[in-house]
Parts: structure tokens; sequence; C-alpha cells
């Protein structure tokens, strides 16, 4: 998290900032001796990561069912991808959480962050922090089986809705075709506000008091102020709130795994979830692996656009 | 090199990625998987030495699924009295649920060091995709030097065959044997049904009857919950194998001779199916409804039937006593019944198991007479029940165990459905809960598991 958001002030400029690159530039000399000292993490990066990645790319090129003799694929676990519209419609639905997970919970947590800056001081903010921060902790099985609980056709919700005369909204939140894959998103809404929330509140603690008081002076109002003042403040902290939600979406697994199965029929299927069903569940250890390769591609390149798309903090 | 001054960070960049494609290049030259047939780590043909005791000093290492409270308290109590009469053999036992099982066995199997017995699921995507690997020795040896080929009928027997290349299944050599056995039937609420002035079904008709007279007076028919997916596909079973009818069902499970899932059976079993969902006689919500809750729901009164396996006994008979019966249907009147059931995961012994002999008398500790006797007095079905285990008179236990005798050896047994393709149980399981929530057309319901078929026998 923390290199994320130091990142820019770290970066190379490429154009724009002409006068820090020439002295960047100039006269560096490789110092050997300094990777030295990175080796032993570049050792472990390598043992648990480079090379496990290497092999799910190797994997990936082959039809194997995970224990019998393989034969090569080529390109036909990612063109099946294409091809398949179960996959295809994975790839869907998590686009379809990133809305639930990532942009609904960071408009959310700005407005409310907003508001909390005209309360003033508050007494016990550690208290409704830690509390709001409270669904980040909790484990993720525990949470999709208190939801299913209260989403199941005799559930908390649908209760809830009885009593108050909507009888006919009332449904199987999760077995209902239209409905099963926003209430999945929901549980996500829910569990990234707080983390969205509490990063914006430090943020904006982090703003300058006097930026408050001039705007305050400029005589604009709440909207105004949080336009001008609160959002620029914030935008490294969403930058960082958009990578770990975005995140979070596109990797969800265990929420799907304890509370659809990917049902009704594959209404909430995900393609995290197809990697573990293929690989453990129905030997296609190849599509899997491919299934997994162009997910992890995915991220890296949302992730990578989220950090491009970011204004640079010294333009302010 | 030292002295190096990368002014060119592009060249660089295509360096480290050249350097990046020969590195893979180089991993994609060696392909995953065996290269070709497994080492097996003792005999695995010739005599076989019936007495382990003269095995010298043996660590067996045994996985099981019997987590279930009935089936490990008698594998327990099997192990134990196994160690006992030969104390020179220890067993490592390893229990895990059926779905953990089923995603760790062949990990386990392919490992250097495998278990030496394991219990392997039935049909193409399990027991098949083992014997393909050569990770299973057949135990044909075992079944002659213990009985076990006379002592089972045989289409139990036939459920663990498979030819060597693991290509086709239900002949072949044997690659273990069952200790209990498993049927799909209906458990109905004696009260309510004589209060509605219902007999016991005995036909598909008779009982789709009851399910509308049951509606009619206001009461939930059938206890039916989704969500996990699995129960659409026994209720679905259970309905097409009166519709389609034995020999049907057979080709199509066992992949043999031309019959399709598109054929007019399974169209009108699908039907069938739409039709209940329709009426309402499946309730309301029952995709979002867990099995277990459609199983306590039975069990509080709430319901006339439950269409479920024999292993729930152990839950509803406690809450209900006698007023709980079993039966299984029969495709007409005074025909014998036919349902989806099976065994209980065969026992079976690794290629590289350095102790076959000692794991093959573990298995027929397990499956003679007194190792049924033991599954039976833990409160489990045992595939061949002893002559003198006889439930009390009355409770869902005797129905069970007449039921299963009925089926079992009337070659009323049919193959669970998702054996079919190893990605059959996904495609089927999902296809049903677009069928019943009225996604699919019985028609298309069809051609979507005919797909997933064909594909299968075309990579064959």
């Amino acid at each position: 998290m923390a290199a994320t958001a130091h990142r820019p002030t770290a970066r190379k400029r490429p154009a724009g900032a002409p006068t820090r690159e020439p002295v960047r530039r100039r006269g560096r000399v490789i110092q050997w001796k300094g990777y030295l000292y990175a080796l032993p993490a570049l050792l472990v990066l390598t043992v648990f990561l480079l090379v496990p990645l290497g092999q799910l790319v190797q994997i990936s090129l082959f039809h194997w069912d995970g224990i019998s003799v393989s034969t090569w694929a080529g390109f036909d676990n990612y063109t099946e991808i294409a091809r398949d519209p179960r996959l295809r419609a994975g790839f869907l639905h998590s686009f379809v959480l990133i809305l639930f997970f990532s942009v609904i919970p960071i408009a959310l947590a700005l407005m409310l962050a907003a508001v909390t800056t005209r309360a003033g001081r508050l007494r016990g903010v550690s208290v409704f922090r830690a509390l709001i921060f409270l669904p980040q902790v909790v484990a993720m099985v525990v949470t999709a089986t208190a939801w299913t609980a209260i989403y199941a056709p005799d559930g908390v919700l649908n209760t809830a809705l009885r009593a108050i005369g909507l009888e006919a909204v009332a449904r199987p939140w999760l077995g209902d075709f239209s409905t099963a894959l926003p209430a999945v998103g929901l549980i996500g809404t829910w569990l990234e506000i707080g983390l969205c929330l509490v990063l914006f509140i430090a943020g904006i603690g982090q703003i300058p008091a006097e930026l408050y008081e001039a705007a305050k002076l400029d005589g604009a109002g709440a909207v105004r102020e949080f336009f001008a003042v609160t959002l620029p403040g914030l935008r490294g902290q969403i930058t960082v709130a958009l990578t770990l939600t975005v995140i979070a979406a596109l990797r969800t697994f265990d929420l799907v795994y304890v509370a659809t199965h990917g049902g009704p029929g594959n209404a909430t299927s995900l393609p995290a979830y197809e990697v573990y069903n293929r690989a453990f569940g129905t030997g296609q250890v190849g599509s899997a692996c491919a299934i997994a390769v162009t997910l992890t591609v995915v991220i890296l390149l949302l992730t990578f656009l989220i950090t491009k798309v970011q204004p640079q903090e010294d333009e302010t | 090199m030292a002295e190096r001054t990368p002014r060119h960070p592009r060249r660089r960049l295509i360096a480290a990625a050249a350097l990046a494609t020969g590195v893979l290049t180089g991993v994609a030259a060696c392909s995953p998987g065996p290269s070709d047939g497994s080492a097996t780590g003792a005999k695995t043909s010739g005599p076989v030495a019936t007495d382990p005791a003269k095995a010298g000093k043996v660590t067996l290492t045994v996985w099981d699924q019997n987590t279930d409270p009935g089936a490990n308290a008698s594998t327990e109590a099997l192990n134990k009295a196994f160690m006992a009469k030969y104390p020179n053999v220890t067993i490592k036992r390893v229990s895990r649920s059926f779905a953990d099982l089923k995603t760790t066995l062949k990990l386990a199997l392919s490992s250097a060091n495998p278990p030496d017995v394991v219990q392997a699921n039935q049909g193409y995507p399990d027991m098949g995709a083992f014997v393909k690997a050569k990770l299973l020795q057949p135990v044909d040896r075992y079944a002659k030097a213990y009985g076990w080929d006379t002592a089972f009928p045989s289409q139990l027997l036939d459920l663990n065959r498979f030819t060597p290349d693991g290509k086709t299944w239900e002949t072949g050599n044997l690659y273990g044997v069952s200790q209990t056995g498993e049927i799909i039937g209906v458990y109905y609420n004696k009260a309510k049904l004589k209060s509605l002035g219902l007999p016991v079904p005995t036909t598909l008709t008779g009982f789709e009857t009851a399910l509308a007279k049951a509606k009619a007076s206001g009461l939930q028919p059938l206890s039916y919950g989704d969500a996990d997916k699995s129960p659409g596909i026994h209720v679905f079973g259970v309905i097409q194998a009166l519709a389609a009818g034995k020999s049907e069902v057979r080709k199509l499970v066992f992949d043999e001779g031309d019959a399709k899932w598109t054929d007019s059976g399974t169209l009108k079993a699908a039907t069938t199916l739409r039709r209940w969902a329709d009426k309402g006689y499946l309730g309301s919500g029952f995709n979002g409804k867990s099995k277990d809750q459609a199983v306590a729901s039975f069990g509080q009164g709430k319901s006339l039937f439950l269409l479920e396996g024999t292993w729930q006994s152990a839950v509803l008979a406690p809450k209900m006593k006698k007023n709980v019966g079993f039966t299984a249907l029969g495709p007409a009147a005074g025909q014998p019944p036919l349902t989806q059931g099976g065994e209980g995961l065969a026992w079976s012994v690794t290629s590289k198991s350095k102790h076959p002999d000692v794991a093959g008398a573990y298995i027929d500790f397990l499956v003679n007479k007194n190792g049924m006797k033991a599954a039976a007095t833990h409160g489990n079905l045992p595939a061949l029940p002893p002559a003198d285990h006889k439930p009390t008179p009355g409770t869902v236990d005797a129905d069970i165990l007449t039921r299963w005798k009925a089926v079992s050896e009337k070659d009323g047994l049919l193959p669970y459905l998702d054996y079919t393709t190893p990605t059959f149980y996904d495609t089927l399981t999902a296809a049903v809960q677009e069928l019943t929530a009225g996604h699919l057309t019985p028609k298309a319901f069809t051609s979507r598991l005919q797909s997933d078929y064909s594909s299968f026998q075309n990579s064959r």
C-alpha cells in the first residue's frame, strides 16, 4: 500500500519535467554491488513467485488433466476463453463486480468522508473508524456465510420485506437469476466501503487546515469546498483505494465459492472460481492456468491504467 | 562489463524480453505430467500373500472419506481391530470429506509417495482418470483370493471395472470394492400421507398424483433446495431413470452405444421436472435454499415428500422416529424399483504401494462379513447386508434395507449422472437450475447436456 502511495514522486518522468531528467540520467553507472544486496530478496521472489508463474504459463499451453500425460495445446486454451460463452460471461461478471467493489464504495466513502470533515471534532472517532473497518477484518468465509443467511428465502432480508408489506419483492436473492450477481456485489460494497472510508478520513487529516479556512473565507459552500479542496487532496488515496478494490473485485473467489457455487446456472461464475473449479474439480488444468494467466494480465493492465490515469501530484 | 553504461533503456528492455522468452521456451520444452507410464513400487501381479502377519513391519497409509459420524465410527472400529489382529501393521488414516477428497486425491496419487489404499469415486472423472494415469492397480487377484468376485452382485462389481487404458467403464479389470450401498429414494411423511388418504407411491405417475393432491390441499408436496447444486442431479436422475428406462440411462452414462441426451426419454424427464417446478411442487425459491434447509423442513413435517439419498436417514430418523418411511419407485406397477444409486466409493490399491498384499488384506477386512456387520451396526447401509442384520421393523432403516435389497439384487441400480464426463457435474447442475427456473426449455436443456457429452466422446 505504502509503495503504491509513494510511487508517483519516485517515478521516472518521460516528458513534461525536463528539468529533472538530465540530472538523473547523466553519469549513472550501474551499481552491481547494489544488486548483490537485493539478491536474497530476488532469490525468494524467483523461487516462490517467478518460477510458479513460469510454470503457470507453461501448463497453460498444454491439455492436461492433472495426472496423466499432457498434450501440446498451443494457444487452444486461450482461444477457448474467447469462444466459451460461460468463460466470457465469467469475465463480464467480474467487470460488473468492479462497479460494486470499487465505484459504489469509493463514491459513498467520499460522500461520508466529506460529511465527517464538516462535523469538526467528534467524540470517539477511533471507535467509529474501527467499527466501519470491521468487515475487512472478518474472514471472507464468515462474511459469505452470514450474508447467505441474510439473503436466504426465509432469511432476515425477506422477513423484513414481508414485515413491511413488500411480499412481492421478497425472493431467494442468491438463487434468482436476475438478482444473484448484484446480491454478491453488494456484499463486496459492504466489505470495501470501510476500507475506502478509513483511507479517505486519514487522507483528509493530511490536507492543511488553511486550505479549508481559505475556502471558507472565499465563501465556498459545502459542495464547492468538497470539489475544490477535499477531492483534489484525496487523489492519492483514491488511487490506492481504486487499485485495492479493483483487484479485490477481479480475484473474488471465496465469496462465490461459499455463497452460490457460481449459480444459479452460471449467473455468478467468475474467472477465479473457474480457475479453481477447472484445476481441482473437472481436471482441465491447462485451461485453468490459461484463465489464471489471462486474469493476471487483466489485473496488471487495469492497475497500470489506474496509476496512469492518476494526475501527477506535483502539478497541483 | 561493470563499466558499461546502458544509454539505451529500450535495448535493455529488448534484452530482458528476449531473456524472458528464452526462459519460457526452455520451460515449455518439457511438458507437465509424467513422461509416460508410472513406475510401480511393488509387483502388481502373481500370487497373493493373504496373511499380513508375515509381512513384517508395515505402515499402511489409507485415505478415506468417512467423515460422517456413522461411517467414521465403523472405520475407526475396523482399523483398530485390524491393528489388534496384526500388531506389525500400523494404519495411518487420513480422512477427508467427499469434496475435499475429490480435490486433493489427484495430487496425492500423483506424488512420489502416494497412500497405499484410497477411496476412489466411480466413473470417468475420477476412477477412469486414475486408471488412465496408471495410478491404481487392478485388484482382480485379491477378488479371487478373498472371494469378492462371488460375494458381490455383478452390477456392483462392474461399477468398479475399467479397461486398463481407463477409456471404457463397466468392463475390464476390477479396481476396487465398496463397503456401503446407497440409493436415492422417496422419503415420505407417514401421518401426512395417511391424512391425505394416499397410498405409498410405487410409480412415477402415482408419485405425481400424490404431489398434485398435496398441493391442492395446501401442503408443500416436496422439500427441495438446490442452492448447493447437487440435489438437482438426484431429483432429475430419479425422474430420468423412470422416464427413460435403465438401458437408455446406462448407455448414456457408461457411454455404450449410440444413445443421446436429446432422446425422448431424457426429454420427457426434463419436461416432467419443469412441470413440477411450474406447478409449484418444488416450492418457491428453491434455487436459493440449501440442501440442509430442505431436509430440515421435511424433518419438521412441513412437506409430504423428500427425494434424497439413503445417507439422510441418520438425520431424519432421530427427528421423525417412526413417522418417516422410505421407498423407491418403479417404472410401472408391479415392476421392481429402479433408481439412482450405487455403492460407496471403491477401496482401491495404488500402483506405487509398497505393500499391495497388506492393502488387499485390509480391504478384505473392511468388506468381508465382519466388515459389513461393523458398517451396519454403526448405522450405515452395508453393500452386502449380513443375513443376521435386522433393523427394528417400522423404522426408516428397515425400509431402506428392504429397498436396497430390491434395487441392488434385481438389477435396478442406475449410475449417478455426473459420472458421465469430467465436466458433467458442472454442466448438469447448472442446467437443472436453469430448467427449473424457467430459463431453459426442456429441449434446450437436453441439447446442453448432449453438447457436453459429444465433446467428451470426441476427445476420447
